[in-house]
């Protein structure tokens, strides 16, 4: 360059200013920085990342990938990443990211489900899900086994695993208004829920699964009774009308109650997941189980409406025992019909008491002998209406002295016992030998002959009133006779005045002669003078 | 413009990039300073290509965490969101908000990426002493250098965002990592523009002129 000469050579010379020159920039440090900085992002963002997760649900109703989160106690653990069907269009498969540490979280028995707006029975969950949308709870498992696949629940557990208490199973051939999430009482107290149910695979019976929180489960003894609280039971039945409830809450959603029977002694507390029965009602609940119970037939040879199975048996009123079965008969050689009632009797309930007692033959015959004795002493089945209201009809034994004698043939199964026809039937016998007497009656003859009798007494009444007009005749000339201006009556009158004229000279006679009784002898003076 | 015009390198000149004045360089190998306005001259910026390729190189590491990380986290009733650039404009497109959406897109994805992209251009072809294009491409660093500034837009919107939408607790938002990150790719993309001397364009065309003169 300054070889070449300068156009312009007016122009000024520049000031020099020594200066250090650096080879590598420094600004080489800002991009190394921002890949520095850009790593750590990218490190950290990958520490923070747990791990993924996929969950089956059977629908994504609600549910959106990079929103939906998994929450915990109300933390958030995880978002759903990515939402898709599945292969068969028949589920749908979400992928969860989840935050870091949570691999503890996921294992074997760990538990996911949709927690939406929800309204069942008593319970109103998920109200917050309204506005936030949708979430997936958890329920953290115990198990060690880690798992990374899960499958959703349809409904929310009803029971979380961390809180204290114990599972048991009621079997039950009725649902009535069962639901997952129904209470349990205990002295009205709800001390629980049903956690699940399900129907058995023969279909007769449901297998209900009902969770009871500590420290309440101790009252689980082995002998306690479960019965469906349901709403309000109302039962009619021979010993009247009886209303059971258990509480306002269980009137509207229904429930279980449960209790023990009271006893004296202290029961073991019944083992988790004890099968119980669930009776229909806390009366069949508490009703003293047959411990012996002897089945015997009835036949009664009258009408049994009115008897149902379940019908008490009764022995003076005491019950001891309840109708098993009434079904009809036909005897198909004598082509006899007869309605044989199946009864089954506990004999203990009589007072016989198994004392002393080995062997099952010895207490058999023991009852034999009772059964002979009771039956020879005039004791007989009988039907009774036990509520006129509901027509409802129990079995009454009772000793009827005057009945025909029998016996029981112990030889059949099961045993016959002699009967009695019912008071009603006794009733309607007597009634319908009356009216069996009167139909006998001959009323057409007895018709015939009072109608000849009124023939007669018509011909009499025609004669009777010839009889009577002569007789009218009669009176008439009697009053004629007698009437106030006939001669007789006029002449009676001069006959009684003259009478009476006679009886006047007459009493002057007497008075005179009282007065000079001497006349009579010397006669009158002033005429003799 | 012809493409053979002397440069004032050529003549032994140096101008001054604030006053434009042209003056002769100072005596000795030291590089002087302007006579009227005391900016350092030099002929050339001072390592301009390398800067360049720093900044650039900066910016572009810069481009990936900026479009992979919120930048905006919406926290309401419902939960917190964190959307990135271009959930914002997924989210922002409808029937009706599309332009919106658009103008995200254009300003906030495709302007960086193009710059960077432009950048890296030019850097090469300065460096390799091309002589093609010197037209479209000085055009284009006028481009780059017009509308680099207009993304800060971007930067400038989600802080005020964030600034004025606290109604703690119903509603909040704050920026995310990822509005750093399009901040610095923002500055540095300035940064490596304002570093890149546009003369170097046409230095080679230049100087193949003289040779063969």
């Amino acid at each position: 360059m300054p070889d070449r000469e300068p156009p312009f050579p007016s122009f000024p010379d520049s000031r020099a200013v020594p200066r250090t020159r650096t080879r590598l920039s420094l600004v080489w440090f800002i991009p190394i920085l921002a890949a520095l900085v850009g790593a750590w992002v990218a490190v950290a963002r990958i520490r923070s990342q747990g791990p993924k997760i996929t969950i089956v649900f059977r629908s994504a109703e609600g549910l959106e990938a990079g929103k939906t989160k998994i929450n915990y106690r109300g933390v958030d653990i995880g978002v759903l990443s990515t939402i898709r069907l599945s292969e068969d269009r028949q589920s749908v498969i979400a992928i969860a990211q989840m935050a870091p540490k949570t691999e503890d979280f996921l294992v074997e028995d760990t538990r996911f489900w949709v927690v939406r707006p929800r309204i069942s029975g008593a319970n109103v969950s998920g109200l917050g899900t309204l506005i936030s949308g949708a979430y997936i709870g958890i329920e953290i498992g115990n198990s060690k086994e880690e798992k990374s696949d899960f499958v959703a629940l349809e409904t929310p557990p009803v029971v979380n695993i961390d809180v204290p208490g114990r599972f048991f199973v009621l079997t039950t051939s009725d649902l009535g208004s069962l639901d997952t999430g129904t209470p349990i009482f205990f002295r009205r107290l709800q001390v629980g829920q049903v956690a699940s149910y399900a129907l058995n695979k023969d279909g007769q019976f449901f297998t209900v699964k009902i969770f009871v929180k500590a420290p309440y489960d101790q009252y689980v003894t082995v002998n306690t009774r479960f019965w469906q609280a349901s709403g309000v039971d109302v039962s009619l039945s021979a010993s009247g009308l009886s209303v059971q409830t258990q509480s306002l809450l269980s009137i509207l959603i229904g429930g279980i109650a449960f209790e023990a029977p009271a006893t004296g002694a202290v029961l073991p507390v019944a083992e988790a997941n004890t099968v119980f029965t669930l009776f229909s009602d806390r009366k069949e609940a508490f009703r003293p189980a047959a411990r012996n119970p002897q089945t015997f037939e009835l036949i009664f040879n009258e009408s049994v409406r009115g008897l149902v199975p379940g019908a008490p048996v009764e022995f003076r009123g005491v019950p001891i025992g309840e109708v098993a079965e009434v079904r009809a008969r036909i005897d198909l050689k004598t082509l006899e019909f007869a309605v044989p009632v199946t009864i089954n009797l506990d004999a203990q309930r009589l007072g016989v008491k198994v004392v002393g007692l080995k062997s099952q033959a010895e207490y058999a015959a023991m009852r034999r002998k009772l059964f002979d004795s009771l039956v020879a002493r005039g004791v007989r089945a009988q039907l009774r209406t036990g509520n006129l209201l509901t027509g409802s009809v129990f079995v009454a034994f009772d000793f009827f002295p005057g009945a025909p004698p029998a016996t029981v043939d112990w030889s059949q199964t099961p045993v016959q016992l002699p009967t009695i026809p019912g008071q009603l039937q006794v009733m309607q016998a007597k009634v319908t030998g009356i009216i069996n007497k009167l139909d006998k009656m001959p009323l057409e003859q007895i018709g015939d002959n009072l109608r000849k009798a009124i023939a007669d007494l018509d011909l009499t009444l025609v004669s009777a009133r010839g009889t009577l007009v002569s007789a009218q005749g009669t009176l008439d000339n009697t009053s004629t006779l007698t009437g106030p201006n006939s001669v007789q009556v006029q002449q009676l009158d001069s006959t009684l005045q003259e009478v009476s004229r006679a009886a006047r000279s007459l009493r002057v006679l007497a008075d005179y002669l009282e007065r000079h009784p001497e006349t009579l002898v010397r006669g009158k003076k002033g005429e003799a003078k | 413009m012809s493409p053979a015009a002397p440069t004032a390198m050529q003549q032994g000149l140096q101008s001054c990039e604030t006053c434009g004045l042209l003056s002769r360089p100072a005596p000795g190998e030291e590089e002087g300073r302007c006579p009227r306005c005391d900016e350092e001259l030099v002929f050339r910026k001072t390592a301009s290509l390398q800067r360049t390729w720093a900044f650039l190189i900066a910016a572009a590491v810069c481009y990936i965490p900026a479009n992979v990380l919120p930048v905006l986290t919406t926290t309401t009733a419902a939960g917190a969101d964190s959307d990135t650039i271009l959930q914002g404009v997924v989210l922002l497109w409808s029937p009706t908000g599309w332009p919106l959406s658009l103008i995200v897109l254009v300003a906030s994805i495709m302007i960086p990426s193009a710059k960077i992209l432009a950048l890296a251009y030019l850097l090469i072809t300065a460096q390799r002493g091309s002589i093609k294009n010197n037209e479209q491409r000085i055009r284009l660093y006028r481009m780059v250098e017009f509308i680099g500034r207009w993304s800060m837009v971007d930067v400038f919107v989600d802080t005020f965002t964030a600034a004025l939408i606290q109604l703690q607790p119903l509603m909040s938002v704050e920026p995310g990592p990822g509005l750093f990150f399009f901040a610095a790719v923002v500055v540095l993309t300035m940064l490596a523009v304002e570093s890149f001397d546009p003369r170097l364009i046409w230095d080679a065309t230049s100087s193949k002129e003289v040779q063969h003169a």
